[in-house]
């Protein structure tokens, strides 16, 4: 008796929980969702007076649109493709090797995000004033670099610490040279947690605003540099709502492959789990 | 002849001496266990015949030919550790063909090497399951298949049943020593189990603080074991502190005719080498507890100064709780300082 009353029992803490994180999460991406498909939307009607797709053809129609999804793809691309050349060898140093100053240079990697960011790229933006960089496409793949150093050295550094060394040396064991071992036994081993990683950094860099915005504005304009500048010019809300959503696509698609290539274990690993 | 030589080996790390000049000489198809408490270097030996540890002095040769500073993927051994280290994104098949493919053998020969191994260690058909679908004992069989597909003239087992229940453990450690029996192959096996020792073992090697304190055939080394820690580590013993006088060693009421010059002395007597008769007065013991296992019983004793004995007897239903009892070894050993110094 006392299980089934126990097993009945509501949690209400965890109720709490959802509705806190549907009014905070989903409500203002369902309001966003319903501006971008709603053609006339008066106060104080709950849902609009017409749904419609005018302003989706409008947005699509702008060659500034088109040209700014290009740029972030290709600068989202990039930097991945750099963060992770430069930063997977590091980490794996990091994660196998003991040498002067390792603890250091690895907490290191945390400076970044523990200062206020704008104070950070001010500094950072006045030196690619003297580079030459600002306004250019590889001054913001440099400053979106900087934030992709955590995740991509943090998360496959636990990667590399959770493969069981045994296997390696069972590798060895069994006749296998040192890259080849890392190759077919470790990479293997920690690649769902290094994909998870280079997830991270993909659709960080593809939401990064305030280095694209300082470094690259006016030349460089990425998707969330446009829709800034939507939503700040335009007075039709309809404007910035449709690139909102449009925004969404890089994390659901990235989300989908996470639950389907990696496993959701891979990220609780990556940080520790 | 020997197979695999070990010289004077030491392994140091940092403060710690975990081997210590350690020699030993293992025969072709001989099947010797390292023994020893946590600590007592036997893995850490095994590492270095492995190629995992780098000794720090010494020598270890395999068939003559020196393979001290060779790295692992160079010599002509087979590991099977602990935690079976299987490859878990490779199938079964994959974790043993993968050292037949790093030698570049022809892909059918890989195939019929692999179906060969897994039929001998009983697993045949399972080629394709990946290794979480296996239990731990089936774990255990593939990590021995991935070392003896590659026909390693020394096969190293660090603990390898050490993850597996008790009776999966005496199973599994039978069917290793059929496998190699059949195979001849010579085998350096560690363990911290006397009972896994006692049973797989051609010759144990008991080692402490990274020495050896004796390497004997079983038999040998539970019968006569040469300083008191053997005599303690191998099996149930009593080590009974006492003072060796005109040729008889007393402790608290307990005294056994001893062949030994005057002086302290420890007393080995296996419970089995103990006989308790009832004792109508105060006697040399009473009676702590008494187990009954079914087939005989244990009997815990005191002795007046509260030292305790163990003494195994054919029908403990004779016994019982503080009842006075006298004691007679049948079969003694006696230490004085770490060495032997009697036996009858």
């Amino acid at each position: 008796m006392a299980r089934t009353l126990a097993a009945t029992r509501i949690d209400w803490v965890g109720v709490a929980f959802a509705v806190v994180l549907t009014i905070v999460i989903v409500f203002p991406l369902l309001v966003v969702g319903t501006w971008a498909f709603a053609e006339v939307w008066r106060f104080p009607a709950l849902i609009p007076q017409q749904f419609g797709l005018r302003f989706w053809n409008q947005t699509l129609a702008r060659a500034d649109v088109w040209e700014a999804l290009r740029t972030s793809l290709s600068l989202s691309v990039m930097v991945t493709f750099l963060s992770a050349l430069i930063c997977l060898p590091a980490a794996y140093a990091f994660a196998r090797l003991k040498f002067p100053g390792r603890d250091i240079l690895f907490f290191s990697f945390l400076v970044g995000h523990a200062f206020p960011k704008f104070g950070l790229l001010v500094a950072i933006a006045a030196i690619f004033l003297q580079l030459n960089l600002i306004g250019t496409f590889w001054g913001v793949v440099l400053i979106q670099l900087v934030g992709t150093l955590l995740f991509m050295i943090w998360i496959p550094v636990a990667a590399f610490q959770s493969v069981d060394r045994r296997m390696e040396e069972a590798a060895r064991d069994v006749g296998a040279k040192p890259l080849r071992v890392f190759w077919s036994i470790t990479l293997p081993q920690a690649g769902p947690t290094i994909a998870a990683a280079v997830l991270l950094s993909f659709v960080g860099t593809f939401y990064e605003t305030e280095g694209a915005w300082l470094i690259g504005a006016p030349a460089v304009r990425t998707m969330p540099v446009l829709m800034i500048s939507f939503i700040n010019n335009q007075m039709v809300i309809q404007y910035g709502a449709v690139l909102s959503v449009i925004l969404w696509v890089p994390s659901f698609v990235a989300l989908l492959f996470a639950r389907r290539v990696i496993g959701g274990g891979a990220f609780a690993r990556g940080f520790g789990g | 002849m020997s197979v695999l030589e070990i010289t004077d080996v030491s392994k140091i790390f940092g403060a710690v001496r975990a081997v210590d000049s350690f020699s030993l000489n293992v025969a072709d198809g001989e099947l010797v266990c390292l023994l020893g408490p946590s600590g007592s270097g036997k893995s850490t030996l095994l590492r270095m015949v492995g190629g995992f540890e780098r000794p720090s002095s010494g020598r270890i040769t395999i068939d003559g030919e020196e393979i001290t500073h060779l790295p692992p993927e160079k010599r002509p051994t087979g590991m099977v550790f602990q935690s079976h280290a299987l490859w878990t994104h490779m199938n079964v098949f994959k974790n043993l063909a993968f050292g037949l493919k790093l030698r570049r053998l022809p892909a059918g020969e890989i195939k019929d090497k692999v179906e060969a191994v897994l039929e001998l260690v009983g697993l045949a058909g399972y080629g394709t399951r990946m290794t979480h679908q296996l239990s731990g004992g089936q774990q255990q069989r593939v990590a021995l298949a991935r070392s003896l597909v590659l026909e390693p003239k020394i096969l190293l087992l660090d603990e390898p049943f050490a993850s597996l229940d008790q009776h999966l453990r005496e199973r599994l450690r039978e069917e290793v020593r059929d496998i190699q029996q059949r195979l001849r192959i010579t085998t350096l096996f560690v363990t911290h189990g006397q009972d896994e020792a006692l049973a797989l073992a051609d010759r144990i090697v008991v080692m402490r603080d990274g020495k050896t304190e004796q390497a004997d055939r079983p038999d040998v080394v539970y019968r006569e074991p040469r300083t008191p820690f053997v005599a303690g580590f191998i099996g149930t013993m009593n080590l009974v502190e006492g003072i060796v006088s005109n040729g008889v060693f007393t402790r608290s009421g307990f005294s056994v005719p001893l062949a030994a010059a005057d002086g302290p002395a420890t007393l080995a007597v296996r419970p089995e080498a103990l006989e308790l008769t009832p004792s109508a007065s105060a006697g040399q013991a009473k009676v702590h507890r008494v187990t009954d296992f079914g087939t005989h019983g244990l009997v815990d004793l005191e002795l007046p100064d509260g030292a305790r004995l163990k003494a195994m007897v054919g029908h403990p239903q004779m016994f019982s709780n503080g009842q006075s009892v006298d004691l007679k070894p049948t079969a003694i050993a006696a230490y004085r300082d770490n060495a032997l110094i009697h036996r009858s």
